[in-house]
């Protein structure tokens, strides 16, 4: 299933099978959209209408490295260790 | 609540020494180990941390400074709340054991209010559902009746100032998830306008619709709880800068001259004793003064719809950070792929893998117009539809949930059967307008019902005020 | 237009991405250092290391970088917002990137090259980088074959802008003279300081081949190009074996392809049809940038000179072409402001640029030698009191003191002008000790000169002014 793969969940076949029966439910309760004519409309992503946050260009101090390092699964020379990425770069 | 301390009882006597926190927080301690180990409303009761805490409390009363507006006060924060030091969990696998090295900025906040944390409490899985059954460390039972659930997804938080573990809590409100199981706990919750409580230290599921709110016994302390916590924070851009009002002062005020709106085209599916509250919930506004307007919300129905497309499609995102590289569970596997696939597949429990699944699907290309596209189109016209409503009315009454609190296992089966939950809740965490549920007697099995109570943007004031007002009514409701 | 590149009648069509990383004292959304070469995972904060409840604050300084890049290369600045690039790789601590899509902060500029040529500019947007991945136990550090990888995350998070040409590029000198001059633009504005080496600039190219008129090609990415010369190889090879394939009947394949300086070829990455769906949607934590007029035009009239207008400037000073070495190296180093300075203490224009080329190539935009000394040994060669020879011996002096008088060093090493008469005498002298040198250069051999200016210059000890010693041999010889 590629959008397993997209969002990285390996699912098994009856997972899978799952999966797609109940997404293929869900867009049907959705299907009730269809009907309407929303061209005339713009999109609202944003519920409060703010522009221009910024903050100034300042240090702050920042985590403790051994803090976070001591927490993570793998860690090597300081840095996260990962399993080979096989393939991109 | 009845029997229960309000949180400004106890702030009030802390502060003028007739109590001390210590004694305060050995009651609520003492309440939590004779009873949570039936009702499970806590992730981690924070034992030794809240007497550190509560001692600090005292040694600033003693020393004549003040100890902040909570002082003592026993609290408790949903564990999707990043508190440095205590574990966070998000009621997840993959997330289990985590302990976050900062503070929300709400936890912060909180702290130097003088309030007492006495744990994390219970959430659906990462605040995905209506009822803390999708837990992976098990339910919260309802304190008022344990073979039924307490709502979701801020189950815990409800529970534990229900059953009196806490005297003031905190969830996360993304479709209803502080109302809904508000109502079904018999306490009061609010969801403040979007922006208005800072979002830095709460885990995102969706972040345009998130927001941080208290639950309480009475609609004074509800406003003493938004007095502390709503505030800018340069650390969240989508934080509101406007100036705070005084949250408490219409709270005695009446509610003569106000106009309530009624919502004609409200969707069906209410229980039968949840309609007779709401009605009787009009009926007491209207011998109170009040004038009851009929209004009209055409697009309210597809809430459902839209929220279900646009909350899955921002938590597909939100969620892909959890890879097992940097923190959390981490399932060994020869590539990183293979890693985060089998991290991920063990770590999400399976609600979480529906909505992931879902919303990446609706984020995707060549679907990416036919759904979330216009879910978002479908936002602005209920935005649209709530800004007319809000010329003709003051505020607006729903039922905060469709019936009272259900059993266990009774809406599992089918996932579309639990959103129907959040069928009245949505609207305001769509528009980004603040929502409130207050208890107003009682229903089926005498079961609190919970009627919900919408304002326009930053309009926290007249819907407390209203809610006071029902609040001071809802005896006669029974 | 500078040389054109024809391949057996193909033409190679190409348009460069070039990411640059902004001279920011902090990274683009959080509050931690943007620096170079410290410990791994140092520079680290929740937002850098993606935890959960982490947000992003936009950095005003970056804005104001991006701007000034945007308006050098002659953009429209536009109200923009950001979106989410949604991918799972390690070095990506949320699994997206943060970037422009839809609304961009600069759109369709163009960048003048010195040979006269346009290239157009299609955007120019804000960003944050990854982190940096080391590859641990494969084939030289690349990533196929490789045991593990390690992963530091003090990049992750730095401002970058993209600047995305359009396919305007038509040779592999254009596409150099492309990067050059928008490496020069970026040091000039002092938004970047460009290092090829050190990654804070990169390049992709995207090359594609046809016969001119015809439709575009399909098109490869070329990654990993290290240094202007590579761009140039790099491009070279792409378009030729491009050609190759498709006049052997194959078709071009849309792929990422790695270029690899040591074989001077390109190598197979990833096939595009493997390409993940980004799935772009709008950053909700992130509110939309509309830069006000009132800034823009600050930043406009805060920029400097651009390296065309101080090209112009000083060529036309020094009566020198525009695209001559002295002019592009003298303005790539920054030292034509110096020049006029020389230039108004009273010094010759012409010959402080040749000594300015020859000899200052580490002095940087600010050499130690004063302006007004460097004029002062200009005048002496003006007077005719130094020979060439003498004055580059004085200026070596000059900059290893930091300054001084060019009279006093010139007396100190012994230099005198040696006036006219002298001259003739030793010339005289010559020609009687020469006669078979004399005989040869009256009968028009040129090289003769050679023996009989030699004989004068060791008689002088080197202070005869060579030029004047051969004009007086040419009006000796009649």
């Amino acid at each position: 299933m590629k959008v397993a793969y997209l969002a990285r969940l390996e699912l098994t076949a009856d997972e899978i099978e799952r999966a797609t029966d109940q997404l293929g439910d869900m867009l049907e309760h959705f299907a009730d959209i269809d009907a309407l004519d929303l061209d005339a409309v713009e999109p609202m992503t944003q519920p409060y209408p703010l522009v221009n946050v910024m903050r100034d260009d300042v240090v702050e101090p920042g985590l403790d490295r051994e803090a976070v390092l001591g927490v993570a699964p793998q860690v090597e020379d300081g840095r996260f260790r990962v399993p080979p990425t096989g393939g991109e770069a | 609540m009845a029997g229960f301390q309000a949180a400004s009882d106890i702030a009030g006597s802390v502060r003028d020494g007739s109590t001390t926190a210590a004694e305060i927080v050995e009651q609520y301690l003492g309440r939590i180990s004779d009873r949570d180990g039936e009702i499970h409303a806590f992730n981690v009761v924070t034992a030794d941390l809240a007497r550190e805490q509560a001692a600090a409390v005292d040694a600033l009363v003693a020393a004549g400074r003040d100890p902040g507006p909570l002082a003592g006060v026993p609290i408790a924060l949903k564990d999707n709340m990043c508190t440095s030091g205590v574990a966070t969990t998000c009621s997840s696998r993959i997330l289990e054991g985590w302990v976050p090295p900062y503070d929300g900025t709400v936890v912060e906040t909180l702290r130097r209010a003088g309030a007492v944390l006495v744990g994390k409490t219970n959430l659906d899985e990462f605040a995905m559902g209506s009822s803390t059954e999708n837990s992976a460390f098990g339910p919260t039972r309802n304190p008022l009746d344990t073979s039924r659930v307490p709502g979701g997804s801020s189950g815990g938080s409800a529970a534990a100032v229900a059953a009196g573990f806490a005297a003031l809590s905190f969830g996360s409100d993304t479709g209803g998830s502080i109302r809904q199981p508000a109502a079904l706990c018999g306490v009061v919750g609010v969801k403040p306008t979007y922006g208005r409580v800072s979002r830095y230290g709460l885990v995102a599921f969706a972040s345009s619709l998130d927001q941080i709110g208290p639950f309480t016994h009475s609609v004074a302390d509800a406003a003493l709880a938004l007095q502390t916590v709503c505030g800018h924070d340069p650390h969240d851009s989508t934080s509101i800068p406007e100036p705070l009002p005084d949250y408490s002062e219409l709270l005695d005020a009446g509610v003569e001259g106000l106009r309530v709106g009624r919502i004609t085209d409200l969707p069906e599916g209410a229980d039968p004793d949840v309609d007779e509250r709401l009605e009787q919930a009009f009926d007491a506004l209207r011998a109170a003064g009040a004038t009851i307007v009929d209004v009209e919300v055409p697009a309210f129905g597809y809430g459902l719809t839209a929220y279900y497309l646009i909350a899955p499609a921002e938590a597909s995102s939100n969620l892909a950070r959890y890879d097992g590289v940097r923190y959390g569970l981490r399932v060994d596997a020869p590539t990183t792929d293979a890693m985060y696939m089998a991290t991920r597949a063990a770590g999400f429990g399976d609600e979480v893998k529906r909505r992931v699944l879902l919303g990446t699907y609706a984020l995707s290309a060549g679907y990416y117009d036919a759904y979330y596209g216009k879910a978002l189109r479908i936002r602005r016209l209920m935005a649209q539809d709530f800004a007319r409503a809000y010329e003709q009315a003051d505020v607006l009454l729903t039922p905060s949930s469709p019936s009272v609190a259900f059993p266990f296992g009774s809406k599992t089966a089918d996932p579309y059967a639990m959103y129907l939950c959040d069928t009245y809740t949505i609207p305001a965490n769509l528009t980004g307008d603040p929502g409130m549920s207050v208890p107003f007697g009682t229903g089926a099995d005498d079961l609190p019902v919970g009627i919900q109570v919408l304002a326009p943007a930053l309009g926290e004031p007249v819907m407390l005020r209203v809610a006071a007002e029902l609040e001071r009514t809802a005896g006669g409701a029974s | 237009m500078s040389e054109r590149w024809t391949h057996d009648g193909w033409e190679m069509v190409v348009g460069l991405e070039v990411h640059v990383e902004l001279a920011t004292e902090t990274k683009l959304f959080s509050p931690s250092p943007n620096r170079f070469g410290d410990e791994p995972n140092t520079n680290i904060d929740p937002v850098t290391l993606g935890l959960p409840g982490a947000l992003p604050v936009l950095n005003h300084h970056a804005v104001e970088l991006a701007m000034r890049i945007g308006l050098a290369l002659n953009c429209t600045v536009q109200p923009c917002t950001f979106a989410r690039k949604n991918y799972f790789y390690p070095d990506m601590p949320t699994s997206y990137q943060i970037s422009q899509y839809e609304d961009p902060i600069n759109v369709d500029g163009h960048l003048d090259l010195p040979d006269g040529s346009r290239v157009g500019i299609e955007r120019a947007h804000l960003e944050q980088d990854a982190g940096k991945s080391t590859h641990i136990g494969g084939g030289a550090g690349r990533v196929h074959g490789a045991a593990h990888s390690l992963i530091d995350l003090n990049r992750a998070g730095v401002p970058l802008v993209e600047i995305v040409s359009r396919p305007d590029i038509r040779s592999p000198e254009q596409a150099k003279a492309y990067v050059a001059e928008l490496r020069a633009i970026l040091l000039t504005i002092g938004a970047s300081d460009a290092k090829m080496e050190e990654g804070s600039m990169r390049v992709d190219a995207n090359v594609s081949v046809r016969r001119p008129g015809d439709e575009f090609g399909t098109r490869c990415e070329i990654k990993n190009v290290n240094s202007v010369r590579s761009v140039g190889r790099a491009i070279d090879y792409e378009a030729r074996r491009q050609i190759t394939l498709i006049e052997s009947g194959e078709e071009v394949r849309q792929q990422t392809r790695h270029w690899d300086e040591g074989d001077g070829r390109t190598h197979t990455l990833r096939d595009k049809e493997d390409a993940d769906d980004y799935r772009y949607f709008l950053e909700p934590d992130l509110v939309p940038l509309v830069p006000s007029a009132a800034w823009l035009d600050s930043v406009r009239a805060e920029l400097p000179p651009l390296p065309a207008a101080r090209r112009i400037r000083l060529a036309e000073a020094a009566g020198l072409e525009t695209d001559s070495e002295a002019v592009s190296i003298l303005v790539e180093r920054g030292q034509d402001d110096y020049v006029f300075a020389v230039q108004a203490a009273g010094g010759d224009i012409g010959r402080a640029v040749v000594h300015l080329k020859e000899a200052f190539a580490d002095a940087g935009p600010s050499p130690t030698v004063p302006a007004a000394d460097l004029a002062g040994l200009t005048a002496m060669e003006v007077a005719g009191s130094l020979t060439a020879t003498q004055a580059k011996a004085v200026v070596a002096e000059l900059i290893d003191q930091g300054g001084g008088s060019a009279e006093t060093i010139a007396a100190a090493k012994g230099f005198e002008a040696m006036d006219t008469s002298e001259l003739e005498a030793m010339v005289d002298d010559a020609i009687a000790a020469q006669p078979d040198a004399w005989a040869k250069f009256c009968a028009g051999e040129g090289k003769a000169m050679g023996a009989l200016v030699g004989h004068i210059m060791k008689a002088s000890r080197g202070q005869a002014d060579g030029k004047v010693v051969s004009q007086i041999l040419h009006q000796r010889k009649g």
